[in-house]
């Protein structure tokens, strides 16, 4: 396989895939740069896993094609693709022992010498000592290093990882997220990671398309898709956000005016993803990091111009770092809002009158027509 | 050791486990002591002397090794035919799903279920009928039938228990359908072949209701035994029957012998 090297971008054009009646993926545009990392994160059954297997060739996609750099590539088998695929659960052959189950890929291609590759790449996952052990041997990180030495040896244009660090637990799954990043810088190789984990779409990838019901919902780099999410799903699936139904105002060019209960709030007009008229409704958005809280009777000391809120400490919890506090408001009966420990007014707690209050430009806009509780759900569903 | 009867309760699976030995061996072990006697009588029921003529000519009497021969062929051939064919079938059940799919699942495990002597009457009808010849080539049928089902339960079982990725993951890794069936699919499910294989074989080798029905002239070794009983059993009956009891238990211990060595030879 001469042309791995040449590499190109994955495009996904108009791909969708059917199961009867049952759509699992829906006409999708998709283009993955070369030498990227991206990860396409949802719930499960969201049609992450199917768009990733029409990739690798294990599943025909009922409409569209896949093109790997010029070359289309949507009918060709899986053996005659320049991709590999890390499994869910690795999918190690029980029958060879470690050294073999990294030789496969070569020795099927007809390599002839493939000690030397083997052995330097069994190197690169720090598994030199196991080569001659079966998989059964092995701890479940060292199988899944196993599983992406295999995959790697063979130089793919394009390595896709389907929910590779699932079975780890979460200290192990930490060090091989850093573990997979530095592969991934090291050998330049496109990796698509399939996960549900936010977190661990966040930590990894470049670019995160955050997948729903068989469609993108939002496509960016993960401080983009984080503060401007354009979705109530994609605002609630990454991280926790505070959504407040609002009535618009005024509607500027620089800024949108909007009250909820009482309560006026500004926020940029750039940061809606709808256009919002005048009278109309709108979801105001807010995470939970950017709200800072004071008791009601310093209410005085918040400089002006900042959004305001007033409500009442429902619940708080203290995790170390930070205190997580309910808020009950009224304009959203549960306000989430994360407080750094640095100073501790003991005066913060269930019960208390507050007020909470950030810099308008950490505001977002979304359209009111949907849904204000996607993705919360799922997230509890998979966690 | 306090008192007997704790140190009963201690050495209570041991006692057990030597017990059900005893129970399973005895009859070997009394065939194997006959085997070595020089009976008087044309019955080889009562021990009289220690001899060693019949281990040194076991083909001295008349259509003995004859019957021997042909029951290892017909034994070997059914389980050629049943394994490939139940392997087949195995696969096909598990992994397609095709009309009479259901049907066929239960059809196949009818002969494991079936009183012997109905299925032997069955078969017979059905040769008269078309008019076959009975012989070699219908107890080969016969065997190969009832063997079957066995297979496809040994096969079934290890296919179904296994993981449909890795034959993804070999075609993903460059292997066409030829290698990936060659390299995955078929080492995985070596060991449900295997004992689908030797599970045919000892069934065929020892089979007498089914053969005794459709073998027409034909004469395999369980016949041999049964009609030899009739009027006196040569002591050379026993000598196969113990070479054959030791050929197996050498078999057994050189595959836990070999099984030891692999798991040893793997570093710590």
């Amino acid at each position: 396989m001469t042309d791995n090297t040449a590499g190109g971008d994955v495009r996904l054009a108009g791909i969708s895939k059917h199961y009867g009646s049952f759509t699992a993926v829906h006409p999708l545009d998709l283009t993955i740069p070369q030498g990227s990392f991206f990860a396409l994160l949802g719930a499960s059954g969201c049609g992450k896993t199917t768009t990733l297997r029409m990739i690798a060739g294990l599943e025909e996609p009922s409409t569209g094609t896949v093109s790997l750099g010029d070359r289309e590539v949507t009918h060709l088998p899986p053996y005659k693709r320049p991709v590999n695929t890390v499994f869910q659960s690795y999918a190690l052959f029980p029958h060879l022992n470690i050294y073999e189950n990294v030789a496969f890929g070569l020795r099927r291609r007809g390599v002839k010498s493939v000690k030397k590759q083997v052995d330097d790449m069994l190197e690169l996952v720090q598994l030199g000592q196991f080569a001659e052990r079966k998989p059964h041997q092995l701890s479940g990180g060292q199988q899944q290093r196993v599983a992406v030495a295999r995959a790697l040896i063979n130089h793919p244009q394009v390595l896709l990882l389907d929910e590779p660090l699932g079975a780890l637990d979460l200290k192990l799954r930490r060090q091989m997220q850093l573990e997979l990043k530095r592969i991934q810088t090291e050998v330049g190789i496109t990796f698509v990671h399939v996960t549900h984990d936010q977190e661990e779409a966040m930590t990894m990838a470049d670019t995160v398309a955050v997948m729903n019901g068989g469609r993108v919902e939002q496509l960016g780099a993960p401080a983009e898709l984080y503060e401007n999410p354009k979705t109530t799903f994609v605002a609630n699936f990454l991280g926790t956000s505070n959504l407040i139904e609002a009535e618009v105002l005024e509607s500027g060019s620089d800024d949108v005016v909007v009250s909820s209960a009482g309560a006026k709030l500004r926020l940029p007009a750039g940061r809606c993803s709808t256009t919002p008229q005048a009278g109309g409704k709108l979801l105001v958005g807010v995470r939970p990091e950017k709200i800072s809280l004071v008791h009601a009777d310093e209410e005085d000391t918040i400089a002006a111009g900042r959004n305001k809120i007033t409500g009442t400490i429902a619940d708080s919890s203290f995790i170390g770092v930070s205190t997580q506090f309910v808020i009950d408001s009224p304009v959203c009966p549960e306000l989430e809002v994360y407080v750094q420990n640095i100073e501790r007014d003991a005066r913060l707690t269930p019960g208390a009158r507050v007020v909470l209050h950030w810099n308008p430009d950490h505001t977002f806009g979304l359209d009111a027509a949907q849904a204000i509780d996607a993705g919360i759900e799922t997230v509890e569903e998979s966690a | 050791m306090r008192t007997p009867i704790t140190w009963l309760r201690r050495n209570l699976v041991v006692i057990a486990g030597l017990g059900t030995l005893a129970y399973l061996i005895l009859p070997n072990v009394v065939v194997t002591v006959f085997s070595f006697n020089n009976p008087t009588g044309r019955f080889n029921y009562a021990w009289q002397e220690f001899s060693l003529d019949a281990w040194k000519d076991p083909c001295g009497v008349a259509d003995l090794c004859g019957s021997l021969s042909l029951s290892l062929q017909i034994a070997v051939w059914a389980t050629i035919g049943a394994t490939v064919l139940g392997t087949a079938i195995a696969f096909a059940m598990v992994r397609y799903r095709f009309r009479g799919r259901g049907t066929v699942n239960s059809l196949i495990f009818l002969p494991m279920a079936m009183p012997e002597i109905v299925m032997a009457a069955s078969l017979l009808a059905l040769f008269l009928n078309m008019g076959i010849q009975l012989g070699f080539w219908t107890i080969l049928i016969a065997h190969i039938m009832f063997c079957l089902s066995f297979v496809v339960a040994a096969v079934k079982a290890r296919v179904l228990s296994m993981d449909p990725r890795l034959e993804e993951a070999a075609r993903d890794l460059y292997a066409g359908p030829a290698q990936t069936f060659l390299r995955v699919t078929l080492p995985i499910a070596a060991p449900g072949i295997a004992a689908g294989a030797l599970l045919s074989f000892a069934l065929s080798f020892d089979d007498f209701i089914i053969t005794n029905f459709n073998s027409g002239n034909t004469v395999t070794f369980p016949m041999f035994v049964w009609g030899s009983a009739q009027r006196g059993t040569p002591v050379q009956i026993n000598v196969i029957g113990t070479a054959m009891f030791v050929i197996a238990v050498l078999v057994v211990l050189a595959g836990q012998t070999i099984g030891n060595r692999r798991k040893k030879a793997q570093p710590k």
